[in-house]
C-alpha cells in the first residue's frame, strides 16, 4: 500500500517539525490549565447547578475541558500549512508520484497524536482536583477526542488551502470554534439554558461528544449517547476530510 | 509523434475564472501554445512576468489542469498519464519547495524516498546529490539557514533526486547574486552533458541567451518567435550605432547625411544622440565616419553593438522587456 507507506513519511516529517519546536506543545495547553485552575473553583462555590451534582464539578468539567482543548488546540493548524503553500513544499510533494491523500493524513493524524498527549497530561494534572477516572471510559473518550481534533485540523486545513493567507484564516477559525465550544456546553452545563438555547445547541455536533464523554467518564456505558456521540463525530470527521482533499486537489486543477 | 520529442504541446491553453463583483471573470493565461522539445536540449521559455510561462510549466508538471489542447510529456498524454508522468519528470518551482525547517539532507531523503525509492537507495542518491552539488558543507543544517545560492541548488538537488530525463525548471536564478547565477548555469550545463532535457523559464535575456539551446519568446500567453539564439538576434536585422554629438542640431544634420548616402534599416535622432541600425556594422562604421568627418559634423563618442535578445523582444512585441519587468 502505498498510501500508508506515502501517509507514514508525511506523518513523520510533520512530527519532526512539532517535536523540534517542543514548547508550542505545551503552549495549547495553557488555555485549558487555567480553567482548570482559575474558573473550576469557582463552580464548585457555586453549590448546586443543575445537570451538576455537589462536589462533583470536577467530574463534569473536565471531559469538557477536554473537549475544549481538542477542539482549539487543533483549530490553528492551517496556518503552518500555509507557511509550507508559501514555501512551494505544498505543490513540491504534489508532482511527486506520492498519493496526494498522505499530505493531509499525515498532518491530521501527527495533530491527532499530539492532541491525545495534551489530553492525556490534563487528566494527569486534574487529579489531585478530585478527579475520579474510569479507565475503560477515559480510553474510549480518547479515541472520541481524536476525532474531534481529526475534525477541527481539516476545517483549519480546508480553509487554510482556500485561503493561503494568514489575514483571512484567523478570523473565519475564530468564527466557527467560539460558538461551538460555547454551544456544547463545555464550561457550563447545557442543562443551564434556555429551551431556545438548548434547542440550537441540538443541531451542534460537539455538543454531542460532550455528552458521550461525559458519559464514559462516570462510567455509563449502557447509554445510548455515548454511540450517538461517536457516530456523528466520526461521520463529520471523514466528511470535513474529504472536504479538506478537495480543496487540496482543486489546488491542482 | 517523433522519437525524440521530449515535450509536445498543440493548442494548450488555460483560462482561469475568478469570481469578481457581478459575475464571474475569465482570464486567459495562456493562449494556444505550440511547443516542441527535443531531447538533449536546454530550451528556454522567456518572457515577461505575467506572460504565462509559469501557467505552461505548471500544465505540464500536472499541477494544473489544461483548459484545452494537447500535450505529450515524454511520450505520455498529458490528459490521461499523469502519474506516469509525476514519476518521470522532475520539476523546480519558483518558490523553490525546499522544507525550510528540516535540514537539506533530511529534504533529499524524504523527496527520493516520496518516488517510491527505499530507504537504503534514498540515502544513496541523497549523499550523491549533496556530493555532486558541493553541498556538504551545509547540508545537515537547517534550510532556512541557507543563503539564496545554496538554497537554489537544493532545489534543483530537489528536483533530480530520482533521475528523472526532463527537468522543468521554473526561473532558477531569479533573485541569485551573479556569482550563484554563475555557479547555477554551469551546472544546469553539467545535467545537459549527463542526457537531461532541460525546460526552463526566465524572464533574463542574458540567461536565455548564454545558457539556451532553443528559446521561445512568449508574451501575454501566445508564442511570438521560436528559434535558436542566433537565429532570433539576426531576425532583427543588423547592428546598432550611437553616434552622439555636442547638439541636437548636429544629429539631426547627421541623420539627414546618413539617409541619403548610406542603406540604412532604421535611423533616429533622439537627442543629441544618433541611432542607426545597419547590417555589418563593424565594417560600415569607418565610412560613416569619414562622411561625418567630411561634412564637419563631428562625432563625440561611438558605441556599435550586436542585436541581442531585448532587441528580439522590442521587435516583435514592440515593447522592452525591461520595461515589463519593472511594471
Amino acid at each position: 500500500m502505498t498510501l500508508l507507506r506515502d501517509t507514514k513519511l508525511m506523518f513523520i516529517r510533520n512530527m519532526q517539525h512539532t517535536l523540534r519546536s517542543p514548547v508550542f506543545v505545551f503552549v495549547s495547553m495553557f488555555q485549558p490549565l487555567m480553567y482548570l485552575l482559575l474558573f473550576m473553583p469557582l463552580l464548585n462555590g457555586l453549590g448546586t447547578v443543575p445537570g451538576i451534582k455537589s462536589g462533583e464539578a470536577v467530574d463534569v468539567f473536565i471531559p469538557g475541558l477536554l473537549v475544549l482543548e481538542a477542539l482549539f488546540g487543533t483549530a490553528f493548524v492551517g496556518f503552518s500549512l500555509i507557511d509550507d503553500i508559501r514555501s512551494g513544499v505544498i505543490e513540491r510533494f504534489l508532482v511527486t508520484p506520492a498519493k496526494r491523500p498522505s499530505i493531509l493524513l499525515g498532518r491530521v493524524l501527527r495533530d491527532a497524536v499530539i492532541l491525545l498527549l495534551q489530553c492525556v497530561l490534563i487528566t494527569l494534572v486534574a487529579i489531585p482536583f478530585g478527579l475520579s477516572v474510569n479507565i475503560y471510559g477515559f480510553s474510549l473518550s480518547l479515541v472520541l477526542y481524536a476525532l474531534i481534533g481529526i475534525t477541527m485540523a481539516s476545517i483549519s486545513y480546508g480553509f487554510a488551502l482556500i485561503y493561503k493567507i494568514e489575514d483571512a484564516l484567523a478570523p473565519t477559525l475564530n468564527t466557527i470554534t467560539l460558538p461551538v465550544s460555547l454551544l456544547s456546553g463545555i464550561i457550563l452545563p447545557l442543562a443551564l439554558a434556555p429551551i431556545w438555547l438548548q434547542d440550537i445547541a441540538k443541531i451542534n455536533p460537539f455538543s454531542y461528544a460532550v455528552n458521550a464523554t461525559r458519559t464514559l467518564f462516570a462510567g455509563n456505558f449502557n447509554n445510548i449517547g455515548i454511540l450517538e456521540g461517536f457516530v456523528i463525530i466520526g461521520v463529520l470527521a471523514v466528511l470535513v476530510f474529504l472536504w479538506g482533499l478537495r480543496s487540496l486537489n482543486k489546488m491542482a486543477s | 509523434m517523433s522519437e525524440d520529442l521530449v515535450i509536445q504541446t498543440s493548442g494548450l491553453r488555460k483560462t482561469f475564472v475568478s469570481k469578481a463583483r457581478g459575475g464571474k471573470k475569465e482570464v486567459e493565461a495562456v493562449k494556444g501554445i505550440d511547443l516542441s522539445v527535443r531531447k538533449g536540449e536546454i530550451f528556454g521559455f522567456l518572457g515577461p512576468n505575467g506572460a504565462g510561462k509559469s501557467t505552461t510549466q505548471k500544465m505540464l508538471s500536472t499541477l494544473l489542469c489544461p483548459t484545452g489542447g494537447e500535450a505529450k510529456v515524454l511520450g505520455y498524454n498529458l490528459a490521461e498519464q499523469q502519474e506516469q508522468i509525476r514519476q518521470n519528470i522532475g520539476c523546480v518551482s519558483q518558490a523553490g519547495g525546499a522544507d525550510l525547517s528540516s535540514t537539506g539532507l533530511e529534504n533529499l531523503v524524504l523527496q527520493a524516498q516520496l518516488y517510491g525509492l527505499d530507504d537504503l537507495t534514498s540515502k544513496k542518491y541523497a549523499s550523491e546529490f549533496v556530493e555532486r552539488f558541493q553541498m556538504s558543507s551545509f547540508i545537515e543544517r537547517p534550510a532556512q539557514s541557507y543563503s539564496g545560492g545554496q538554497k537554489r541548488r537544493l532545489d534543483i538537488a530537489l528536483g533530480m533526486i530520482h533521475h528523472p530525463k526532463l527537468l522543468l525548471l521554473d526561473e532558477p536564478t531569479t533573485g541569485l547574486d551573479p556569482q550563484s547565477r554563475a555557479y547555477l548555469w554551469g551546472e544546469i550545463r553539467k545535467l545537459k552533458d549527463a542526457g537531461v532535457t532541460i525546460f526552463l523559464t526566465t524572464q533574463y535575456m542574458d540567461e536565455a541567451d548564454k545558457l539556451c539551446d532553443v528559446i521561445a519568446i512568449i508574451d501575454d500567453g501566445k508564442i511570438i518567435v521560436t528559434g535558436t539564439p542566433n537565429e532570433l538576434k539576426s531576425s532583427v536585422g543588423g547592428d546598432h550605432i550611437v553616434f552622439s554629438f555636442l547638439s541636437e542640431e548636429i544629429a539631426q544634420k547627421g541623420e539627414t547625411l546618413l539617409t541619403e548616402k548610406v542603406k540604412i534599416e532604421k535611423i533616429q535622432t533622439k537627442s543629441n544622440a544618433l541611432h542607426l541600425t545597419i547590417k555589418d556594422g563593424e565594417r560600415s562604421m569607418p565610412d560613416l565616419l569619414r562622411s561625418l568627418d567630411a561634412n564637419g559634423l563631428e562625432a563625440q563618442t561611438v558605441t556599435l553593438s550586436r542585436p541581442s535578445l531585448d532587441d528580439v523582444f522590442l521587435k516583435y512585441t514592440g515593447r522592452s522587456l525591461r520595461e515589463d519587468t519593472i511594471k
